[in-house]
Order: C-alpha cells, then sequence, then structure tokens
C-alpha cells in the first residue's frame, strides 16, 4: 500500500511549530537549579511528538536532533542532570536551530550544516560531563543466527502463563502470523486443564509445541512472540538432522548484528514515487507548497455563537416572511372594503417593523460574532518577548523583569502579523536604551532590576498595546539638539515635552552615541511608526528623564471594517477614520491667524494648530476666504493635532474597507474606499497623506 | 472489517494513522488525548485501540490501564505507538494491560502490518 505521506506535512510542520513555541516558553519559566518536573516534562513531551512525527515523516536529521535534546530532557526530568544556565541557554540556542532545520523542511530549503554540527556539539558535550559515562551501549546484538535461504525446521514450545490472553494478546493469531513465515504443525499440551467445573473462562490452560518448516529467521519467529515474551515460557529451537543445537543462548552462534536505522526506516512512500514514476492517479503534479497563513484556528465557542445568530436570524427572516403574506391577504380584504382591514394592516406594519429592528439588531450581532472568527489573542506575539527578554538582558548585562498583562486581548489575525516586528523593535529599544545599566541604577537609587510592563487592553474599538519601562526615560535636550542637527526642526521652533519626546519617531533619527547591535540596526523608530500607521494604528511616547517612557500603540480592532466619520467637500462625501479624530468644531473668525504670509493657524484654547483645506488638498476651486463658521474637523497626525476644514459633516458610520491598490491604484491622500447604504462610492481619508499633500502645496506656493 | 480507536495528540500522526487504516477498509475513531479516548471508549465499543504514549490530559499508559478496568475492554486489543526503543518504555505498556506496541518512527505498511497481527 503506497500512501502519500506528504499530505500530512503541513499539519506536522503546523504542530511542530507549535511544539517549539511550547518548548521555548516552558524553558524561559524553568528555574535554574532545581527544575519543576512539570515544566521539563511538558518541554519533552513537546520535543518528544516532534521527535515521533519527523521520523514518520521522513524528517530524519530533525529526528536525529530532537533525539539528543530529548536525552538532555529526559536526564533533567530523572533528576540525574541538573538544569543548569548553560544547559537552558544551550537548548533554547537548540530550539532555534531546529526551528531553522524545520523551516529547510519545509520550504525545501538547504539548513546551515556548520550551525547544526556546531550545536551538536554544544549538547553532546553537555551530555559528555554528566556523572555517568556515555550510556551503556545500547546495540546490544540481537541473537538471529543462522543464515537464510535453506529450509529449516524450527520447534517452538510455547507455554503461555494462565493470564495471557489478559493483554488482548490470542494465540491463535500468532500461529496464523508463524503460518506466513512457514509451514506450522502445532500439537497441543492438554496436561495443565483443569477439570470443567474449576475452569475460569478468562484464563489459558493449553500449551503448544509447535514445528515451524521454512526459510525462517529466528528473529522472525521472536518477532511473533515479541509482545508476550513475558507472559509465557518460550523456547525456539532449531531441529537439524545432523545436530539439533539450543539456540537459546547466543554466545556461541555468530552474530549478525544490524544497527537499528537501517531497519526502522525505508523511506517514505511519496518520496520514492516522486523520484521515479509521476503517480497516475489523483495526485497533484507538484509537492503542494505550503501556504502561509492557509488556515485559522478557532475556538468552538466562537463558531457556536455563529450558528446561535444564524439561527436567529432564521426566526426573525420567517417573523417579517409572516407579515409579509399578511400584508398580502390584508390587501385583498381591503380591496373589498373590509373596515377592519385598516386596523389589521396597522398592527402588521408594527410587527413589520419590529422585526426590521430585529434584523439590524441580528446583523450587527452576526458581523460581531463573524469578525471575531479572525481575533486571536494578544499573546501570539507577546509570546515572543520572554525569549527576546531573556536573551537581550544576558547580552546588555543588565537585569531585567519582563511583567505581562492583557495577554488575552483579542486582535484581528492579520493586525498580528504585522505588529509582532513594531513590537519586537520597541521592546528592543526600551531595553537597550531605557533601562540603564545594574551599577547606574543602583547609583539613582532604583532597584538593582529594571521592569519591562508589556500591557494590552481594549478601550472602545480600539487596542491599547503599552511598553513601558522604568529606565532613564528620553532625554530631551539631547533629543532636541539631534533634531535640530538633522534639520527635523529648527531652533527657533517652540515644541512641547511631548512634541520633543515624539521627535525620535522622525526619519532619520537615532540619538545612540553607540550604535549598538541590539537596536541600532539602521532601522530607526520611524520605521515602527510607519509600520503601524499602516494598520491604521497610531504610536506616541511619553517620557520623564530618570523615571521611564511609555510607548503606545492604539490599533483598530480589525483592518477590514472601520469606524468612520462622513464628511462632504466639494459635494462628494468622504470617510474619516475615527481613531485620527479628536474633535470636530466651528470655525470662530477670531480664532484664526495667519503666519508667515499664506499659513493659516487656528487658536484652540491655549494651542495653535495648522488649518488645511480639503478642498485646496483636492484641487477644487476653495470659492470660501474667510472661514468663519466654517467647519473644522480636527486629527491627530505624528501626535500633533491639525485641524481639516470640510463642507459639512454626516454622521458617524462602520465602513467596509475596499482596498484601492487592488481596484485602482494607490492614491496618496487615501487608504481605501467603501460603498454606502445607498450604494454610493466614498474615498477614506488618510490623513497623514493629506498633510504631507498640503504641505507640498504650500512649498510649492 | 475492524473499528479502530486512535488516540494521539499530534494531528499530523493520528491523521497518517487514520488515513493508513481506513485505506485498508477500517472505520476510525480519532481522539486527541486519553480523556478524550476514555470518555468515547465507555459509550461506543472498538475492536482496537491505537494509542500514543505521550500525550497531555492522560497519557497512553494511564489510558490503557482505565481501559483495561472496564468489563468490555478485558481482551480488546491495545497498541501503543512509542518512540522509545527501550525495553523499559515498552514494558510500561505492557505492564498496563497494552497488547502490544508500535515503535515510531514506522511506516503505513508496519502499521498495517501489525494490525493485523492483532486483528486476525
Amino acid at each position: 500500500m503506497s500512501i502519500d505521506m506528504s499530505q500530512f506535512h503541513e499539519a506536522f510542520f503546523e504542530e511542530s511549530f507549535e511544539g517549539l513555541e511550547i518548548m521555548e516558553s516552558e524553558l524561559l519559566t524553568l528555574d535554574v537549579g532545581e527544575g519543576d518536573v512539570e515544566i521539563i516534562n511538558t518541554i519533552f513531551r513537546a520535543a518528544h511528538s516532534i521527535k515521533g512525527g519527523a521520523g514518520t515523516f521522513g524528517f530524519m536529521n530533525v529526528s536525529e536532533f530532537t533525539h539528543v535534546m530529548e536525552t538532555l530532557l529526559d536526564e533533567m526530568r530523572d533528576g540525574s542532570r541538573d538544569v543548569t544556565q548553560y544547559a537552558v541557554d544551550s537548548l533554547l540556542g537548540s530550539i532555534d536551530v531546529l526551528r531553522a532545520m524545520l523551516e529547510a523542511a519545509r520550504d525545501n530549503g538547504d539548513v546551515d550544516e556548520g550551525m547544526v554540527a556546531e550545536r551538536y556539539a554544544i549538547l553532546n558535550n553537555i551530555l559528555n560531563k554528566g556523572d555517568e559515562a556515555a550510556s551503556n551501549s545500547e546495540a546490544e546484538p540481537v541473537g538471529a543466527a543462522v543464515t537464510p535461504g535453506i529450509a529449516q525446521v524450527w520447534q517452538i514450545s510455547f507455554i503461555p502463563h494462565t493470564d495471557l490472553l489478559m493483554a488482548g494478546n490470542d494465540p491463535v493469531r500468532m500461529f496464523r502470523a508463524l503460518s506466513e513465515l512457514g509451514e506450522v504443525q502445532a500439537t497441543v499440551d492438554l496436561a495443565k486443564l483443569l477439570p470443567f467445573n474449576e475452569l475460569v473462562p478468562e484464563d489459558l490452560y493449553l500449551c503448544w509445541t509447535v514445528t515451524l518448516a521454512g526459510d525462517t529467521l529466528k528473529a522472525d519467529i521472536e518477532e511473533v512472540f515479541e509482545w508476550v515474551e513475558d507472559d509465557c515460557d518460550l523456547s525456539i529451537t532449531l531441529l537439524d538432522d545432523a545436530e539439533p543445537r539450543e539456540l537459546g543462548s547466543d554466545n556461541d552462534s555468530p552474530v549478525v548484528s544490524t544497527p537499528p536505522q537501517e531497519e526502522i526506516t525505508p523511506p517514505p512512500a511519496s518520496l520514492k514515487a516522486e523520484s521515479t514514476v509521476p503517480v497516475m492517479e489523483n495526485s497533484p503534479t507538484k509537492p503542494k507548497k505550503p501556504t502561509e497563513a492557509a488556515s485559522i484556528r478557532v475556538g468552538i465557542d466562537k463558531v457556536d455563537e455563529i450558528i446561535n445568530l444564524v439561527g436567529e436570524l432564521v426566526i426573525t427572516q420567517s417573523m417579517l416572511d409572516q407579515a409579509g403574506d399578511d400584508l398580502e391577504a390584508n390587501a385583498e380584504l381591503s380591496a373589498s372594503g373590509d373596515s377592519a382591514s385598516q386596523k389589521i394592516n396597522a398592527d402588521i406594519l408594527l410587527r413589520l417593523s419590529k422585526g426590521l429592528a430585529q434584523l439590524e439588531r441580528n446583523t450587527r450581532e452576526l458581523q460581531d460574532g463573524v469578525m471575531r472568527i479572525r481575533m486571536l489573542p494578544i499573546s501570539f506575539v507577546f509570546s515572543r518577548m520572554p525569549r527576546l527578554v531573556h536573551d537581550l538582558s544576558s547580552k546588555l548585562d543588565k537585569k531585567i523583569e519582563l511583567v505581562v498583562h492583557g495577554e488575552e486581548t483579542e486582535l484581528d489575525k492579520t493586525v498580528m502579523e504585522n505588529i509582532g516586528d513594531p513590537l519586537v523593535h520597541l521592546v528592543r529599544n526600551a531595553l537597550d536604551h531605557g533601562v540603564e545599566i545594574p551599577e547606574v541604577r543602583l547609583a539613582a537609587g532604583k532597584p538593582e532590576t529594571g521592569i519591562l510592563n508589556l500591557n494590552a487592553y481594549h478601550q472602545g474599538g480600539n487596542v491599547i498595546i503599552e511598553i513601558k519601562d522604568d529606565g532613564a526615560g528620553i532625554n530631551k535636550k539631547k533629543v532636541l539638539a539631534k533634531a535640530i542637527e538633522k534639520g527635523i526642526v529648527s531652533s527657533h521652533d517652540k515644541l512641547s515635552d511631548d512634541e520633543v519626546n515624539n521627535l525620535i519617531f522622525a526619519p532619520g533619527f537615532s540619538t545612540a552615541d553607540v550604535v549598538s547591535d541590539v537596536s541600532g540596526r539602521g532601522v530607526g523608530m520611524d520605521v515602527v511608526k510607519t509600520s503601524i500607521n499602516k494598520l491604521g494604528g497610531r504610536v506616541v511616547v511619553q517620557s520623564e528623564e530618570g523615571k521611564g517612557s511609555v510607548f503606545t500603540i492604539r490599533l483598530p480592532l480589525t483592518l477590514a471594517i472601520l469606524d468612520g466619520q462622513l464628511v462632504t467637500v466639494g459635494g462628494e462625501s468622504y470617510v474619516v477614520p475615527l481613531i485620527a479624530i479628536i474633535e470636530s468644531l466651528q470655525v470662530d473668525r477670531a480664532q484664526i491667524n495667519q503666519v508667515a504670509g499664506k499659513a493659516e493657524v487656528y487658536k484652540l484654547r491655549d494651542e495653535y494648530i495648522p488649518i488645511i483645506r480639503a478642498r485646496s488638498v483636492f484641487g477644487l476651486d476653495d470659492g470660501v476666504d474667510d472661514l468663519h463658521e466654517s467647519l473644522m474637523v480636527i486629527v491627530e497626525v505624528d501626535g500633533a493635532p491639525v485641524g481639516i476644514i470640510v463642507d459639512e459633516l454626516q454622521g458617524q458610520q462602520q465602513v467596509v474597507i475596499k482596498s484601492l491598490e487592488t481596484n485602482y491604484r494607490k492614491v496618496e491622500t487615501m487608504s481605501g474606499a467603501t460603498i454606502l447604504g445607498d450604494g454610493t462610492v466614498a474615498l477614506i481619508w488618510d490623513v497623514n497623506g493629506m498633510v504631507g499633500v498640503h504641505k507640498k502645496k504650500s512649498h510649492k506656493n | 472489517m475492524a473499528r479502530i480507536l486512535v488516540v494521539d495528540d499530534s494531528a499530523s500522526m493520528r491523521q497518517m494513522v487514520a488515513f493508513t487504516l481506513k485505506g485498508a477498509g477500517h472505520e476510525v475513531v480519532e481522539k486527541n488525548d486519553g480523556v478524550e479516548a476514555l470518555t468515547s471508549a465507555k459509550t461506543e465499543s472498538f475492536d482496537l485501540v491505537i494509542t500514543d504514549v505521550n500525550m497531555p490530559n492522560m497519557d497512553g499508559i494511564t489510558l490503557t490501564k482505565e481501559l483495561r478496568s472496564l468489563s468490555n475492554y478485558r481482551f480488546t486489543p491495545i497498541l501503543t505507538l512509542t518512540t522509545e526503543s527501550s525495553a523499559e518504555k515498552k514494558m510500561a505498556g505492557k505492564q498496563a494491560g497494552a497488547t502490544g506496541w508500535l515503535v515510531k518512527p514506522f511506516n503505513p505498511n508496519q502499521l498495517l502490518a501489525t494490525a493485523k497481527k492483532v486483528l486476525g
């Protein structure tokens, strides 16, 4: 039977990578010294599954490598080896190697053999340092003795213990297996059989002497009895006319020792098939490439909820259906002049409107429910952090404790996939530039160990992620000096503390005197900001010198739906993402100031904010010169408020985002489009882009 | 053909075993761990149980012991899937009441041959 094993590969890789994550996170919680047996067990089990699967699906290098890790874990588990920091670190390093091996296997790529060999050396080194010398040679030669090819007669004396049947073994099946090896003759010995009234029906009282004639190895016969070795007295003798001899003792017989690997692994059927004959029927011509993010795991409660909601929807539908039918029937009545039909009509209409209200609620709940399918707990991303903090703190010689809150906060899968890297960057940054080395901390009167807080929670329709450290904070003087030097701001600009702090997100900004290999990799904070903006989110930093910094990321729950404010400019409706809006107001002429010629600013409470006319950004004729009583939407761009003048403000609405890029092309001022309730198309503003266009235009002037 | 209960926390292994057995015409019920398997064993009957050893919640050894304590599973063949080729680990399964074992890695043919051995 040939089975295409590659069909199971995707599942194997998926669970192996999950297993690696479990191993990693559990290793990080493992205390050096004692070592919690439960934790080691969990790690061991994950390694064990990977090893078993890898062997079965033909990834022998993975299986062998995992075996070495497993040996080490096994010794930790049974207490024969101490859990040292070095061993834990080595295992963590091995996980990286294993991941690389699995990735290479999945993508049909190559793995860095040098790296693997080095890791083998490290692991073996630890293993050999143990008290016990290298484990007793397992390759105990198996007594398989006689030259094949010649017909021989074996005599098997099989005396089962009375409880042999208890484990589900059955002599009949064994004899059947024997009969496949050669010609079998069995004689039964009834000597042990008890009188009928003493018989226990579940016990076995029979013994057999079996002769087997055929071209058979002793090992083949032993294999038949392999599972009952301890449940019977067995002797297998070669009946040779010339010299019958006892084969129970192996000492004097020539020993054929087979290295274990050879017999275990005939390559899986699929591999053979690929390299030789193209498989004819029902098999894809090429091995399928694993598609990334092809599947999503959904909690059963979420699915149940949707089924529930659909049930309600069906009820609502039949209710509306009924009302419709009644209305029709009543229409005939009223046509025939029935006076009561008026009252009935009103009654039906009431039911109808109730039904519609219910439909609206059903639809909204169903939408929420369906969206939740794509939601995953943020622990998917947070789980990478303990390892990162562990590795970095030893690299930087700092003591840092990671405190995580709100791991169960849910976030859209796509947002999740794209927030990982920016988050890692922010954490690196906090460890590298934020938290000080222990001596400095002690001198500043702080505890030696710095604390890095990761926090996630829902607020309105957004997810907030905070990265907070109790380190040195941002050195505002230094940041300002650098920003002026780089020409990001001019020396006369009056900036608030927050504005100075947020300068670190400006393109090309990096204050570290020494660029370390931890965070100074040429990727600045501006890249972090850009990636977060791309997700429709925002990032700001608050910082107090000597006390620490908080980076706050605000993300939309999902990328597919947006809470928007409808506005009108030049007769067209547009959607402004609600997440960007601070407030909307009616312009008061007295608060408008002209600075440096044409640029207008608005005095909002104690702050001057730039005014942008949406009409001029879109190249429309701006008939209005006096902005008095115009409507202004104040949005946040790069952490600072900007006022955008629009013609009209309409309602707020949830819209489904359609990509402009896939349907048309990228438009600088727009982030997408949507279809409104009345069927018209509305574009969705990208406020950052609008400010960009406005700046370009005013520079030209 | 036989009704077989396949227990393994690894989906890929479970799928492989199930696919192979189904291909040979058997009816297969798949379970994730010992607890799930035991629950369904109590309400349904099987001609053969194939279980992984290392599993969360309830491992294969415990499952075997539990099954053997049920009156209708006293003689049902139970095979353990084990990576350990060492005699000690195989014996742990045996002592718990397993009929036999299958050492990982194995290929579909080995699996079928072993199943045949106990199904007769």
